[in-house]
């Protein structure tokens, strides 16, 4: 059990290194010396920066020393909480991302509650009942929800929404809650706000996991031990709830760690339409403008935030999977 | 032995069919015989030939898309009454409470008779618990008397372990012990040495003799090996392509066999008494496809004594051919 | 010997055809049972087709910008003139209202535009060699791009229907493209991962674990936003189909390694070793054939996905830009609101992309249930 989790930690920790290499990449791949464009584009908005501004941030970035230092300098900047500077903004990285990182986990999680909801239920019926007609009914809602892209379905809903509703449904919160501090009442505004935006991000994943489910348990029902505890006299809900789906719950579980890069992948796009106020927007808008500090920032924050999410998903599968707890494979 | 002349348990006439895209299976067409109190009955017959699903069909886990379709199946409940099983609503409240309770089944794959997420002690348990009204205290109490009876060393350890942490043997002892554990009344067991080696297969037998012996449990055995069957059995029956074509004590079938078949199958046992240096006779052709059925007698394309005009027109009903013994076949009339 | 009864013969027969038939053979029984797969495949060969030719099935020029016709909406096409079928439409007159000053087109019901198929226009070279002048739906004694909106038009008055055309053929080349790209990666790397094991075997197991748990559309979008303005569209157009196939890989490569493990264990490939066969015999010649079907049942999976994405990124604006038509590019005109509630037709091409991904879904799917039903 152990080993696992340390064999766990060291692939989070490889992974986010990964991320960070990417990041640097993007942050330093289109041409033009970043501390150029910083400078233009501060006295372009109407601030200067000195000459000893200038060498120091230069000296800080390393940028005439060769690229892997200036990714060690990075990386010490960004280990040290310091994220740099967004051109656009002129304030500090950290101060424009602010809530947003967190609101969009927040969706995230949301969604993958909303989808695993469904998908439970509904894979573990097509399974018992398989070519029914309501087994044939989810299955092809399923497809429908795996063919939309997510972008398309939010577009749809704020199109409707709008058209027939006249409202907006978009945003996070109500226009009071906005600006607001964070307060008791202001989270439950957000709940209030999540449905949408949850449903949008989650139909897709939704369908692939009732798909999975209804696969799992389809092999599982087809076991000797289903036979055994039906001839022990369980009845047949016990049957299947105790023992077949116990089983194919393991990977379904497995999923999670997979769903959540596909899920914050997707609120990026959804977010966009919908205006909701997270990472999203901001990071198009920063690769609009080519301010690729923040950018790269962005992604890689998300990326950290992603592993730290797949890496919470494989301790909920050791403990549910009792081969892993005995180091059994 | 108790030598009760009333069966615990008789089938007559049990069809069980398969129903595909492909075609209907006929999976068990017609079998009809009597297990009796402290008897072993051995259910004898190649792979195929119908033996597990007349197991299954006993107590209704046929698995869809097989259905029974005709027979009955008649149990000597304890109180002297008589339920037809067939007749029982499929999973319902009574069906349910015989399965595990009044009859019992251990499976021929120990390994993947278990479920692989749950402790061994979680399944004895939870089959105390459906057959008897007692606490989960006793119960867990009850299921390591249980593992305790069947062999397993230290079982207060070992019902908190997984299947995949026991041993090939312990894992058909424990098995066994959550069959046993709502003391049944007959232990239907399919195949219940062909996974294991030898010397486990020997142990295993021993166990539920020693186990029949001590409760009075009738035993029915499903088997392929005619050495277990000549070592546990009592009584005989011989299948083929779900049919019965032989019934008679053990004695009778392996000294004066009647039917072609069963002569075909015990001249096929290498014995340490035949001729040394010859060919080890084999039954010539092949089980025919389920879809292909034979017309007539099922076995006369692959017999040596088949009448022509006769045996491939008719099919022979099982009739008495002596003393508690019965064939179908037209050399007897 | 007695003799032996005949066998049914209906009985025998089936059986022999089981018997003798090829795997492709016993594959396509299959999938042909599979109604949706089979439904999907059709879909699909007309998708194709339109991409091939395109041309044929546009009527006007796609990228002819006419300020005068823009945002009109489809036109409404009257099928019977006079009791016989003659479709035919009306010519369109626009005029600005006077009180809200949007530009408002009226039919103008005095003169009737036949429609006539396989008729003459504009001309053009088929596949790209042959010159003529034949459209699917051409207009009669009128130019079809001046008379002609069967989908309406966007923003700039360019027709939608056209436009979607020449969107159908980008887009779905675009995913076989970029789906090559991870066949070849995920087979290679798979196929080494699987095969020889070890070191090596969990270096990639690594590497592929990590792409996947990396978001992939901030990095596309990253590596997107880093191409310089400067590329012509088709150097973004390959720049997008290599990126995309970045990370659609891992997917195959799982597959096949997964293959290629199970495969190893087998009998039949310590037969080949022990007649003597060399590693690249024994691969190529028997290991391969058997799941072959299932990295194509794979490979059509993968593709709704990289549709999907190259969508996604156009109708950001990251991915194939203007002058490019593809879907996405077709979808941004769509990102207003406000726009959208106005002219609700801008959202047509979003049918095709979910057409296609279903269609590619079904057939996928019919496809790995053919190779191998206990999948």
């Amino acid at each position: 059990m152990v080993a696992y989790v340390i064999r766990r930690l060291l692939l989070a920790v490889l992974t986010v290194w990964a991320i960070s290499v990417l990041s640097f990449m993007i942050i330093h791949l289109p041409p033009g010396d970043y501390v150029t464009s910083y400078i233009a584009s501060m006295s372009a908005s109407g601030s200067a920066v000195s000459e000893g501004e200038a060498m120091a941030l230069r000296e800080q970035l390393g940028l005439d020393k060769p690229i892997t230092v200036q990714y060690a300098k990075w990386m010490g900047l960004m280990l040290r909480g310091n994220f740099g500077m967004a051109m656009e903004w002129g304030r500090p990285v950290a101060d424009v991302i602010g809530d947003r990182l967190t609101l969009t986990m927040v969706i995230s999680v949301a969604a993958i509650i909303f989808t695993w909801a469904l998908a439970l239920p509904i894979g573990i019926y097509s399974a018992v009942y398989p070519y029914s007609v309501l087994d044939y009914v989810f299955t092809f809602v399923g497809f429908i929800g795996l063919a939309i892209p997510g972008f398309l379905l939010a577009l749809v809903v704020m199109y409707v929404g709008f058209a027939y509703f006249g409202a907006n449904v978009g945003g996070l919160f109500s226009p009071d809650f906005v600006e607001a501090p964070w307060s008791m009442a202001k989270m439950w505004d957000l709940v209030k706000h999540l449905p949408i935006p949850a449903v949008v991000l989650g139909v897709a994943g939704t369908a692939q996991l009732i798909r999975i489910m209804r696969s799992n348990l389809l092999d599982e029902l087809r076991k000797p031990y289903v036979m055994t505890a039906r001839a022990r006299g369980l009845s047949e809900y016990r049957v299947i709830m105790k023992y077949p789906v116990r089983v194919a719950l393991n990977p379904f579980v497995s999923t999670i760690g997979y769903l959540l890069p596909y899920v914050v992948s997707g609120s990026i796009i959804v977010s966009l339409v919908l205006s909701l106020p997270t990472v999203g927007p901001l990071l198009l808008k920063a690769l609009i403008a080519q301010d690729m500090f923040l950018a790269g920032t962005i992604v890689l924050l998300l990326g950290v935030m992603t592993v730290i999410g797949t890496f919470i998903s494989d301790l909920l599968l050791m403990w549910v999977d009792p081969r892993i707890r005995l180091g059994r494979q | 032995m108790q030598n009760d002349t009333r069966p615990l348990l008789s089938v007559r006439n049990l069809r069980t069919s398969f129903f595909q895209d492909e075609g209907t299976t006929k999976a068990v067409d017609g079998a009809s015989f009597d297990v009796f109190p402290g008897r072993t009955l051995a259910i004898v017959g190649e792979s195929g030939c119908g033996k597990s699903v007349t197991a299954h069909s006993i107590l209704r886990i046929v698995d869809r898309p097989g259905r029974i379709v005709e027979g009955e199946i008649v149990l000597t409940r304890t109180d002297g009454s008589r339920t037809d099983l067939v007749k029982l609503k499929a999973n319902g409240r009574e069906i349910r409470s015989i399965r595990g309770g009044d009859i019992g089944l251990i499976f021929q794959e120990p390994m993947t008779s278990f479920s692989p997420v749950h402790t061994v002690g979680e399944q004895i348990i939870e089959a105390v618990l459906l057959h008897s009204a007692v606490g989960r205290k006793e119960a867990r109490l009850r299921g390591i008397e249980a593992l305790r009876s069947v062999g397993i060393p230290k079982p207060e350890r070992r019902i908190d372990e997984y299947s995949f942490e026991l041993s090939g043997g312990l894992r058909q002892r424990a098995m066994i012990a959550v069959a046993l554990s709502s003391d049944p009344r007959l232990l239907i067991a399919d195949e219940p040495t062909t996974a294991l080696d030898v010397t486990t297969q020997a142990q295993i037998l021993d166990l539920l003799r020693k186990i029949q012996q001590e409760r009075g449990m009738a035993i029915m055995l499903i088997t392929h090996n005619l050495g277990v069957v000549a070592e546990m059995a009592d009584d005989v029956v011989v299948m083929y392509l779900g049919k019965v074509v032989e019934q008679g004590t053990v004695d009778d079938i392996f000294h004066d066999p009647k039917h072609p078949y069963t002569k075909a199958l015990l001249q096929s046992i290498p014995s340490i008494e035949s001729t040394p240096r010859m060919k080890l006779p084999t039954i010539s052709g092949s089980i025919p496809h389920p879809f292909n059925r034979p017309k007539g007698c099922p076995f006369h394309p692959r017999c040596v004594s088949a009448i022509a005009g006769r045996c491939d027109t008719e099919e022979p009903p099982l009739q008495a051919v002596g003393e508690g013994r019965k064939a179908s076949c037209f050399l007897y009339p | 010997m007695a003799k032996h009864a005949p066998a049914l013969a209906t009985g025998v027969l089936a059986e022999d055809r089981i018997a003798v038939a090829t795997q492709w053979q016993l594959m396509w029984w299959r999938f042909r049972k599979h109604k949706l797969a089979v439904g999907g495949t059709v879909v699909l060969v007309a998708f194709y087709l339109v991409a091939l030719f395109a041309d044929f099935f546009a009527y006007a020029d796609p990228q002819e910008s006419e300020a005068q016709r823009s945002l009109m909406a489809p036109q409404r096409i009257h099928w019977f003139d006079d009791g016989s079928f003659r479709p035919y439409v009306y010519a369109l007159t626009g005029t600005r209202d006077p009180v809200t000053f949007k530009r408002v087109y009226v039919p103008d019901t005095s003169r009737k535009i036949p429609i006539t198929f396989f008729g003459r226009g504009e001309p053009y070279d088929l596949l790209g060699f042959i010159p003529t002048d034949r459209h699917l739906i051409a207009a009669e004694g009128a130019k079809a791009g001046e008379s002609l909106f069967l989908l309406g038009t966007d923003m700039q008055g360019r027709d939608l229907w056209s436009r979607l055309m020449y969107a159908t053929r980008t887009s779905m080349t675009i995913g076989l493209v970029s789906v090559a790209l991870s066949l070849v990666l995920g087979v290679v790397l798979g196929g080494i991962s699987g095969y020889f094991g070890g070191l090596m075997d969990t270096a990639i197991q690594r590497i592929i674990e990590i792409l996947r748990s990396i978001p992939t559309i901030p990095l596309w979008m990253g590596l997107a936003a880093a191409l310089p303005a400067d590329w012509s569209v088709v150097q973004v157009y390959f720049a997008i189909t290599i990126i995309i196939s970045l990370i659609g890989w891992t997917e195959l490569a799982r597959v096949v390694r997964g293959r290629f493990i199970s495969l190893k264990e087998e009998d039949f490939v310590m037969a080949a070793e022990l007649l003597g066969c060399s590693k690249a015999r024994i691969i190529f010649r028997h290991m391969v054939p058997s799941f072959i079907s299932h990295i194509i049942a794979a490979t059509t999976l993968a593709i709704p996905a990289i549709i999907i994405s190259e969508t996604s990124l156009s109708f950001l604006g990251l991915g194939l830009r203007p002058p490019a038509i593809s879907w996405g590019v077709l979808l941004q005109d769509a990102q207003n609101i406000q726009a959208l509630v106005i002219s609700p037709w801008l959202l047509y091409p979003a049918v095709a992309v979910i057409v296609a991904v279903l269609a590619f879904n079904f057939m996928g799917d019919g496809i790995r249930d053919a190779a191998d039903p206990y999948l």
